[in-house]
């Protein structure tokens, strides 16, 4: 049977890291599901108790997301209307149960295509921050997430927490999926928008689930920027096509995907440009 | 650090000291070691929400929560963390029927009344949306949670209970979490057991050095070597195919070749993928075409073409019936494998007593299951009891066995009590489904509307061995008509293996999906005549007196009661429908109607019931009641039969069983019988019993009986009698006074050409459903579902609407979301259900035509409910964006293609 680490602080616990390959555990929500045993497997680093990881933070240079701060906390939290849809996203991660255990840093390191975090944080320009007993370093979140699955991550290394430079204008979050609760996604678009006189000024669009990582889509939002609602509204079919790669699976054909994505993005920013979000 | 010794959990309150491992799951340390098995676990993975625990008032899943997270933390869990008034109200409502997501309900919905003491229903169904359940469709769970403060109706008097919306008598210990599940009775000392499954859908298998393996691990292996009987089943006993344990061949992922018994601590850190066996993988057949195409390998020697059987119903010709019609339609359909998705995962435990194998395992057929076990391990069948555990969901597919023979050869082998729980994967992976079809049919109708005639032919995936296959087969063609005159009919069905999972039986037993080709071939026949599709379906309604498609001659037909009953909904919800559709805009409206109707009991075969009572020595009433109740109220509604049919209060019944060494035979569960036919046993029993009493007393059929201090007393008029059960002699049954009696429905085979009568009593229905179709997403919501059943008597009212609104939510499921596919939907959140935000509101109407042969004129339900839904809702998509689903599940990337094809 493996160890259960449970520090007190977080230089304990890169002290650990520091000594050999360890299983952080945060909420769990991935980790438990991905094993049929009534124990997590291996030598585990519990870091739920790290009070440093938890919690939002206004600082000089933007904001600061502790890894470990739950979906819940995110609801929770005081933040602007720029972070109107990544609040709109964690209230569609799963239930209220995996709400309460599951974690901002556990969505970006289990790097899953349909992870609903991560479309939020690309449009929010976001960065990480990853600790070891050697040092931290800064990561923009398109250079952490690599592939499925994969992620910049040394073993060593904890995500600390997420840094959001900015969060100007409105936001919000679609989520497509086959039933209310409990889904995960088939396609999903993050949008903010800065506007100015009815128009476009500053756009963020990001698409999940319809490439491998989540993307955001520069030259969408550069096409965006001048634009009104009639515009958005008339984006034409296939404006996606050739910038996403999704996939056929059990939710949905390729071609379905990416016509739902398109529709979501007219939706989203359609929405936003009618102040309705 | 490493954290050993003992640790503190605050419990309920409570301080309690724990010795397992930080990592171990909390659901496990509170069942296992803590021997809170109120707590349930139905997946292990989040997805179902049944083992909710508040963890310092906020609920989360107790299965993914580290028994290390939960130290120095207040716990609160339904043995004890619930407040009595949302207990009481979950019992008021009914809102727990099989009860086994009920804990998670309860700690779910505490969580939310605790913040906010009057929430709205959208607050409550959010709340609610992370605990699935698969009995109620939630309404009656949401209702709970928002009235905990109305009063419990008051108990019906003596001779009024059949009417009355009485409380589940079981109801209890599913709302104060003592309800003891497959896996919750855990005997001293027993063994655990695992199976070695197939990872393939057809190999050839030789085992391995097993001893040595088992050896080297401390555990005991049984293969297929060690089967003592006959190693093969089947819920018929003629197709009997099934091996407990394939001995060198398996035709399906997740057949078990092996099974491993051990200390539980051993088995459970095994790693089965070590096991010694040596697969060679064959291609295997995936889908019925290629099975049926020359050539093919058989999957059993004597079902040449992989042919199981064949149904036929034919009457007239209807092909010339066609020939002649005014306006013709046809349409053809698919539809997917269908998992039951109980929330309880099969389970139990074995042991002997004396001589007598003992089987404590859900189920929704103790004798059948003591039959085949017994069969298989060479016993006796009186050597065999079978002892249901309270069964968390069945419909259907705990029909069949499962884990019965396998912990029962290791009790009878080891001496041992042995115990089984499948993990979620194990049991989606390895018990029967929902039969995919592939059907096509033809109907016509003459210029004023009636139907002249119909051709049907489904294709039946029955998967690698004959569970209720056959029945699949039979039923179809028989019900292929919808409740509605087809003067000309040919139908014809046949079961075809594959190397696919065993389809068996799933609430409905393929009807289901011959009413979805069914009801969208006349929807398509009412648009073709020009004719109100509801106006349509009356016009051809089966009314008294007439012949079915057997030709059997029908009274107490109630489904024009039950169309004429939505005229005005329909009406309603078509003008609804034209209005929102009239502001414009790219979600669209639609409004659609479907029927069902659907033979109580076996089809044309005999299937008795057999019901005892008693009066003990103490003056006491016992009912032997041998129907499983699955949640679906088969121990409040006999008894409430049994209590008007004797005359005394219905407080006055004892339940006794089912236990196969108890309780006289009553048959299965299934196809919605057991209202109907132990029903009547049920009322006979009570009728027999009052004459007796009547006799003893000597008193007219007048005289009350009451149960008063160990006497019985009956009164008439001014005279009053008291028997003395104490002073009676015992019979041979151990009673002072006792009946039994047998009830078989009449009904006779089908000839060659599918006449006869296949059953003694039908039930019918209608349901309107209302939905939104999002013309671009291809999304739909369902928005409304009015449902109309004639029941013939609603013996139980709120048990009768519990079991439609459960009903359509599997009805929803199977049109919207429903699609199993082996090896890659075999869990919770890849295989999706309907969550508390997926179901519409539910308005039923209860019509009762009373049926002559039915107790007090009732019919069966169970099944009959989810039959129109899907059809139903099909048309409304239709009526809504022009769509024609030709493949079910329609989710939306299906709806948009075919609002595409509609108008491109
Ligand atoms: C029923 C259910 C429904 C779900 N629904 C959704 C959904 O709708 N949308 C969605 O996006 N996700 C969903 N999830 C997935 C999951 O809940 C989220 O991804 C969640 O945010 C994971 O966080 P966690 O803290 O539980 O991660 P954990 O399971 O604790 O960890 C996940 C991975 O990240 C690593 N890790 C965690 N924190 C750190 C850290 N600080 N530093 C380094 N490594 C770390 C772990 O080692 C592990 O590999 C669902 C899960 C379940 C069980
Ligand atoms: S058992 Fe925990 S969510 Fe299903
Ligand atoms: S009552 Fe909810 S699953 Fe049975």
């Amino acid at each position: 049977m493996g160890a259960y680490l449970q520090p007190r602080d977080l230089d304990e616990a890169l002290r650990h890291l520091a000594q050999g390959p360890l299983t952080v555990a945060a909420g769990c929500t991935d980790l438990f599901p991905a094993t049929e045993r009534q124990r997590l497997a291996g030598d585990v680093l519990d870091i739920s108790g790290l009070a440093g990881l938890r919690g939002v933070s206004r600082h000089a240079d933007g904001w600061r997301i502790g890894a470990g701060t739950t979906w819940s906390e995110v609801i929770a939290a005081d933040l602007p209307a720029g972070f109107d849809m990544l609040k709109a996203a964690a209230r569609e991660v799963g239930s209220v149960q995996i709400q309460n255990a599951g974690t901002l840093g556990g969505n970006l390191c289990n790097a899953s295509p349909a992870a609903d975090g991560v479309p939020p944080l690309l449009a929010l320009g976001a960065s990480v921050e990853l600790v070891s007993a050697s040092g931290a370093r800064v990561l923009p979140l398109e250079e952490f997430l690599i592939g499925p699955r994969r992620t910049a991550r040394r073993a060593q290394e904890l995500l600390s927490a997420v840094l959001v430079p900015e969060a100007a204008g409105a936001s919000t979050f679609r989520k497509l999926g086959a039933r209310r609760y409990l889904v995960i996604s088939i396609a999903m678009v993050a949008a903010r928008l800065v506007l100015r006189e009815g128009r476009i000024e500053r756009a963020w669009v990001a698409v999940g689930a319809c490439s491998p990582v989540a993307r955001r889509l520069g030259a969408l939002e550069a096409r965006l920027v001048g634009m009104g609602a009639a515009e958005v509204a008339g984006l034409e079919p296939g404006f996606l096509e050739g910038v996403l790669s999704p996939i056929a699976d059990v939710r949905g054909s390729a071609e379905y995907r990416l016509g739902a994505a398109e529709e979501l993005v007219r939706r989203s920013v359609g929405e936003l440009m009618e102040g309705r979000a | 650090m490493k954290d050993a010794g003992l640790a503190s959990l605050s419990i309920n309150g409570r301080p309690v000291e724990v010795a397992s491992d930080p990592g171990r799951r909390l659901s496990d340390v509170l069942r296992e070691e803590l021997g809170l098995r109120g707590t349930k676990v139905g997946c292990d993975a989040g997805d179902c929400g049944a083992c909710t625990v508040l963890l310092d008032g906020a609920p989360v899943c107790a299965c993914l929560t580290p028994l290390g997270r939960a130290l120095g933390r207040e716990i609160a869990t339904v043995e004890g963390g619930v407040a009595e008034d949302l207990q009481a109200s979950f019992l008021r409502h009914g809102a727990a029927q099989c009860g086994i997501c009920t804990p998670g309900m309860l700690m779910a919905a505490s969580a939310l009344l605790t913040r906010n003491a009057r929430p709205s229903r959208g607050e409550v169904e959010a709340a609610l949306g992370g605990v699935l359940c698969r009995c109620t469709g939630y309404a009656k769970i949401v209702d709970a949670v928002m009235a905990t403060a109305t009063a419990a109706p008051a108990l019906p008097k003596a001779g009024a209970a059949v009417g009355a919306r009485v409380e589940r008598l079981d109801g209890r210990p599913k709302v104060d979490g003592s309800e003891s599940y497959g896996a919750d009775h855990v005997p001293e000392g027993a063994l655990l057991v695992r199976a070695v499954r197939s990872p393939h859908v057809a190999a050839r298998f030789a085992l391995g050095d097993i001893q040595s393996w088992a050896a080297r691990h401390g555990v005991q292996v049984f293969t297929a070597a060690d089967i003592p009987g006959e190693n093969r089943f089947s819920a018929i006993p003629a197709f009997a195919d099934q091996p407990a344990l394939a001995r060198d061949r398996v035709r399906m992922r997740g057949e078990a070749v092996a099974i491993v018994a051990g200390p539980p601590e051993v088995v459970e850190a095994l790693d089965l993928a070590t096991f010694p066996v040596d697969w060679s993988e064959d291609t295997g057949l995936r889908d019925p075409d290629s099975a049926e195409s020359a050539g093919a390998p058989q999957l059993h020697e004597d079902r040449g073409g992989n042919i199981l059987t064949r149904g036929l119903v034919r009457r007239g010709d209807a092909r010339a019936a066609l020939a002649g019609s005014a306006h013709l339609a046809e349409v053809e359909v698919r539809t997917s494998f269908v998992e039951h998705a109980y929330i309880e995962p099969e389970a139990g435990v074995a042991w002997m007593e004396g001589d007598v194998l003992v089987i404590r395992a859900c189920t929704q057929a103790p004798v059948m299951d003591r039959d085949e076990t017994a069969k298989i391990l060479a016993l006796p069948p009186e050597r065999v009891r079978i002892i249901p555990a309270a069964t968390g969901g069945g419909f259907g597919s705990k029909l069949d066995v499962s884990l019965q023979p396998l912990i029962g050869l290791v009790a009878l082998r080891s001496g041992r009590p042995a115990r089984m729980v499948y993990t979620r994967r194990e049991s989606m992976a390895s018990t029967t489904k929902r039969h995919p079809a592939h059907m096509q049919a033809r109907a016509g109708a003459d210029a004023t509307g009636r139907i002249t005639g119909m051709v049907f032919d489904g294709q039946f995936d029955t998967g690698a061995y004959a569970s209720w296959g056959p029945t699949v087969a039979v039923r179809v063609p028989v019900h292929a008509s919808g409740p509605y005159r087809v003067p000309a009919y040919d139908a014809r069905s046949r079961a075809v293996h594959t190397n696919n999972p065993v389809a068996g039986a799933f609430r409905g037993f393929g009807v289901p999906q011959a009413a979805v080709a069914q009801e969208t071939l006349f929807e398509d026949l009412a648009l073709a005549a020009g004719i109100d599709r509801l106006a349509f379906r009356r016009i051809n309604a089966l009314k008294d007196g007439d012949r079915s498609v057997c030709g059997q001659e029908l009274w107490g037909v109630g489904i024009d009661d039950c169309l004429a009953a939505l005229e005005g909904p329909w009406a309603q919800a078509l003008a609804e429908a034209e209005a929102a559709n009239a502001q414009g805009g790219r979600i669209r409206r639609g409004v659609g109607v479907a029927s069902c109707w659907y033979g109580c009991g076996n089809t044309g075969l005999p299937n008795p019931s057999t019901v005892r009572a008693g009066i003990t020595r103490e003056g006491r009433l016992r009912l032997h009641q041998g129907a499983t109740d699955i949640g679906q109220g088969a121990n409040t509604v006999i008894a409430q039969i049994f209590a008007d049919a004797l005359g005394v209060d219905l407080a006055s019944v004892e339940l006794i069983g089912p236990d196969t060494a108890l309780t006289p035979d009553c048959g299965k569960t299934s196809a919605s019988r057991q209202t109907f036919v132990t029903g009547k046993a049920a009322l006979l029993a009570g009728q027999a019993l009052r004459a007796r009493l009547l006799a003893l007393a000597n008193m007219g059929d007048e005289a009350s009986i009451a149960f008063e201090n160990g006497a019985v007393v009956l009164r008439e008029g001014a005279r009053s009698r008291r028997i003395a059960p104490a002073e009676l002699p015992l019979d041979v049954l151990g009673y002072a006074l006792s009946v039994e009696e047998t009830y078989d429905p009449p009904t006779s085979g089908l000839d060659a050409d599918g006449q006869g009568v296949p059953y003694a009593v039908y039930g019918y229905g209608a349901q309107v459903a209302e939905v939104a179709v999002d013309l671009d997403l291809g999304t739909v919501k369902v928005l409304r579902i009015t449902a109309a059943h004639d029941v013939g008597r609603a013996i139980n009212p709120a048990l009768a609407e519990g079991q439609i609104e459960g009903g359509i939510a599997q009805g929803l499921g199977m049109a919207l979301m429903e699609e199993y596919i082996p090896g890659r939907t075999e869990n919770l959140h890849d295989y999706l259900i309907p969550t508390t935000g997926d179901m519409p509101e539910v308005r039923s109407i209860l019509v009762e035509k009373p049926d002559p042969e039915g107790p007090l004129g009732a019919k069966g339900l169970g099944e009959h409910v989810l039959i129109p839904t899907a059809p139903a809702i099909l048309n409304a998509i239709r009526h809504a964006s022009g769509a024609r689903l030709t493949r079910l599940p329609a989710l939306p990337h299906r709806v948009r293609a075919a609002i595409r094809e509609a108008a491109p």
